[in-house]
């Protein structure tokens, strides 16, 4: 040794990996693409939103009425999955797969609805390849629709994992990261329920 | 639902049919023999020493950073081979195809490409170039160096890494497919709407391109996050902010671009995609689409993206800079603010691509003033690159050579872009190749600092030097390369020439293409002398093994990553480093730690091998191919096959494995060995570096 070394406090030193932050905050990178998609559908809304192409009109195709529902729905999600993760920081597995099973059941609800919704204006023939204003309007609202999908099945499979596997480090990251999700889609919504419902029918 | 579509369509095969295999064509069947040839010569090679169940198990299914940072660097390489050759194919027909007598072969009647066959050319040459060649080597920089820069054993998500290299890699294969299967995209990298729509593009070129767009895009977004979060929550203990070496800075700075400019790439490509598939009207031509709002929203992404291109490399040259002048980094602050700068104002400078929209004065005044805004921080990193090297010991070395190359192309390629951002300027200059001459400037800045990274850090990875004579000849060859091509293109564009022709029709012009022949032919000797320097280098590598205390190798390094082993243990780090300044081993150099040893050694946690990133890349080639061709039930299987493996995934919780810290004392003890047996005698050089940490 060339060098005498004691005197040097320390150069080396083993650190604890932290997996649920680190987890965690890797899921706050990915919503924030998440939020720039929707950014970007929205720009695209601001511009279709009037092009009609002697199609049906903003006011003819939503029904805000039918928003305030949805929101109902989505918002009674959100709370049940909020006690959910209540029952999960005091452990019990029960009230959270029970909790976790009804905020499922309400988004079901949810899509549901949306999807009448879908239906009935494909009917009416009010379909995304009329015009640009429909075209926009299926995309940005059928985009969330998908996410909110996609959440039941995430819930699906949580109630299977704790269930199962009990709140081990990664069903606890999984679960923390399921309720970012879920809020975060909630947050989108309004942002939906104003521009294309309130806005739309007002025209 | 569907839209109705052209030409022959069944359940089971889609639009596939023999009328799309193009054997006809004499220069795609001598592309397929040789690509053919060169297959089989490698699976033959591989097979004959075995090494098939090494690459599986040491290879594909490995979670390594480093590992998996030289898979992105080797595919990028290899697209970034044939990139050139649509390059030189480019070249040759512009040279051939000058004024209205210039002869015509195979079936074109000037030139040997005709119209469709050369737009298809230049459209994959620069989706390949963007896209499969420059952006993976810049990751795989990153995925190399920022885990050993911020001191960590891997990076935050191993998994999602090897993901992200799968994902691209799928996007590189299907462009690759398109060439020898149906045709690739004639509306240019930018997929130019309402060219790429369907009405006017019913084949399936524009469907490779969007469906690679979209799989390798979403890798990027991938890797970006893991960059980011790595950067953020791994760093060793003592790395504060402040400490951290400018390479992650950069890399922190490009990858917060990816995650953010990523995701409108992936709205503008579906939405592309739902007007071909399902025939919405977003950017049609009618019934209320809107093709500008196309053009805005690609280049929301699109302008960002080529920041992201090229904030990496400014983080290169500054490592190799201070490197090799032997001095600490002039103005890292401003250094670090001006990459934030430059990554902040990329966000509000996209409408400059398309000056000529027609959106008034107020618009083209803000999109010009904030685009020259750009050359503020630019101006303030090459000034500090200036000051580093000024009253430094310089050693011009591969890394260094290329390191300065860039300081001449950086501001010829800058000043031609201030003057493209002055809008009346811009009206004259739109669309000629002046424009192409100044972003191959830019771009090659990026190509000159990727391969100073490379000489730079290859004996980091790897233990020994890439040869530096043949690498000066490496150098010199492109650099007389790159003025013959992009020197006659400034002219060409000034004279009014325009792009993507493939029939020029003012012969005076000719010459000039001439000139840009010539480059290419300069390029075709500097990549001969690469292919003969990393085979050489590889051949003798004996001979280049230059090991100098624990990690130097240039005797001039600074940051954390040469305080790990060269070549790097697959841990990285036996015991995580304390970290005491932002050139760590500067730092330990001058204090005289270069030999210092933990005083024990601890268990290690490493990512396990899995398959499942890999299996899911197949089912998502399988995928893109299906949405391609419009197979709807293996579109549907394949889909199935990548959620159920996600799944699964979910259910292994056993993800790692421990390395005994007699294991590692034991892996460590042969390392010094080894030193010790190669490396010259340190203590005069341990005492010319002590105390100087400038």
């Amino acid at each position: 040794m060339a060098f005498d070394q004691t005197a040097t406090p320390r150069l080396f030193e083993e650190r604890t990996p932290d997996l649920i932050g680190n987890r965690t905050f890797g899921f706050w990178l990915y919503m924030l693409s998440d939020v720039i998609i929707y950014a970007a559908l929205f720009a695209a809304f601001s511009v279709l939103h009037t092009h009609y192409a002697g199609g049906p009109t903003s006011q003819q195709v939503v029904e805000p009425l039918h928003g305030f529902i949805d929101s109902v729905l989505l918002f009674s999600s959100v709370w049940l999955l909020g006690l959910g993760m209540r029952s999960m920081a005091v452990g019990e597995r029960a009230m959270l797969i029970a909790f976790m099973g009804l905020a499922a059941i309400v988004a079901l609800g949810f899509v549901g609805f949306e999807s009448y919704d879908f239906a009935h204006a494909l009917g009416k023939g009010e379909s995304p390849q009329r015009s640009g204003y429909l075209s926009i309007y299926f995309v940005l609202l059928g985009l969330h629709a998908l996410h909110i999908f996609v959440g039941i099945l995430w819930m699906l499979l949580m109630m299977v994992q704790v269930a199962f596997k009990g709140l081990t480090e990664p069903v606890v990251s999984r679960l923390l990261n399921l309720k970012i999700f879920w809020m975060f889609q909630s947050v989108i919504w309004v942002c939906v329920f104003v521009f294309v419902y309130l806005l739309g029918a007002v025209g | 639902m569907l839209v109705p579509l052209q030409g022959h369509y069944s359940f089971w095969l889609g639009r596939l049919s023999m009328q799309w295999v193009p054997y006809d064509n004499p220069i795609i069947v001598g592309a397929f023999v040789f690509a053919c040839s060169v297959g089989l010569a490698i699976v033959a090679g591989i097979t004959r020493l075995g090494w098939w169940g090494y690459l599986w198990r040491e290879w594909v299914t490995s979670l390594d950073h480093k590992k998996i940072g030289l898979m992105y660097m080797i595919m990028g390489a290899i697209m970034l081979f044939r990139g050139f050759v649509d390059a030189v194919m480019i070249r040759a027909q512009q040279a051939m195809a000058a004024g209205p007598h210039t002869a015509g072969f195979l079936d074109a009647s000037h030139g040997y490409l005709p119209p469709f066959h050369f737009d298809q050319v230049y459209g994959s040459h620069g989706t390949i170039m963007i896209l499969f060649a420059v952006t993976p080597m810049l990751i795989g920089m990153m995925n190399i160096i920022v885990p050993l820069q911020v001191g960590a054993r891997d990076m935050a998500y191993p998994f999602l890494n090897s993901i992200g290299l799968y994902l691209t890699a799928v996007g590189a294969a299907l462009v690759m497919l398109s060439l020898f299967l149906g045709e690739f995209s004639h509306a240019g990298w930018v997929g130019l709407t309402p060219l790429s729509e369907l009405a006017y593009s019913p084949g399936v070129g524009v469907d490779y391109w969007l469906w690679a767009l979209q799989i390798s895009g979403i890798g990027t977004t991938i890797g970006s996050i893991n960059i980011v979060a790595t950067i953020v929550k791994m760093r060793a203990p003592g790395m504060t902010w402040g400490k951290l070496p400018i390479f992650s800075w950069t890399s922190l700075s490009m990858s917060t671009i990816g995650i953010t400019a990523f995701p409108i790439l992936t709205v503008v490509v579906s939405l592309l995609t739902l007007d071909r598939y399902v025939g919405t009207h977003f950017f049609t031509a009618g019934l209320g689409g809107d093709l500008m709002l196309y053009k805005n929203l690609f280049w929301m992404w699109g302008h960002p993206e080529v920041y992201f291109l090229i904030l990496l490399p400014f983080g290169v040259v500054s490592e190799v800079i201070a490197n090799f002048s032997h001095k600490q980094l002039f103005g890292f602050t401003t250094m670090v603010l001006a990459t934030f700068a430059i990554a902040g104002v990329s966000w509000s400078v996209w409408l400059h691509h398309f000056f000529v929209m027609g959106q008034g004065p107020g618009v083209n005044t803000y999109f010009g003033i904030a685009t020259m805004l750009v050359g503020i921080p630019t101006g303030v990193k090459l000034f500090n690159w200036i000051f580093t090297m000024c009253r430094g010991r310089l050693h011009f070395d591969p890394p260094m050579l290329w390191a300065t190359g860039t300081l001449f192309l950086l501001p010829i390629g800058g000043l031609s872009g201030v003057i493209l951002a002055m809008v009346p300027a811009d009206y004259e200059m739109h669309n000629s190749v002046f424009v192409i001459a100044h972003f191959h400037n830019m771009v090659m800045v990026t190509v000159f600092a990727e391969f100073a990274a490379i000489t730079y850090w290859f004996p980091k990875v790897f233990g020994f030097k890439l040869d530096p004579t043949i690498g000066k000849k490496v150098f010199w060859s492109w650099v007389v390369a790159a003025a013959l091509v992009f020197i006659p293109m400034y002219g060409l564009g000034l004279m009014g020439m325009t792009r993507r022709l493939s029939y020029i029709s003012r012969p005076e012009l000719q010459p000039f293409l001439y000139v840009q022949e010539a480059g290419m032919f300069m390029f075709c000797v500097a990549a001969f002398y690469q292919f003969k320097q990393f085979y050489m280098s590889i051949r003798d590598r004996a001979k280049g093994v230059h090991l100098i205390g624990d990690g130097e190798v240039w005797s001039g390094e600074r940051s954390v990553e040469w305080v790990a082993h060269s070549p790097v243990p697959f841990y990285n780090f036996a015991v995580t480093p304390y970290i005491h300044q932002r050139d760590e081993w500067a730092w330990r150099r001058a204090e005289g730690h270069v030999r210092a040893k933990p005083e024990r050694y601890v268990d290690i946690e490493m990512p396990k091998n899995t398959a499942i990133p890999f299996l899911m890349a197949g089912a998502t080639f399988v995928f893109g191919f299906a949405m391609v061709w419009r197979i709807w039930w293996l579109g549907a299987v394949s889909f199935a096959g990548i959620v159920a493996l996600l799944v699964l995934r979910s259910f292994i919780d056993d993800t790692e494995y421990t390395v005994p810290a007699a294991d590692v004392e034991k892996h460590e003890q042969q390392f010094f060995r080894h030193r010790d047996a190669h490396s010259p005698d340190l203590r005069p050089i341990e005492q010319a570096g002590r105390g100087v940490y400038l």
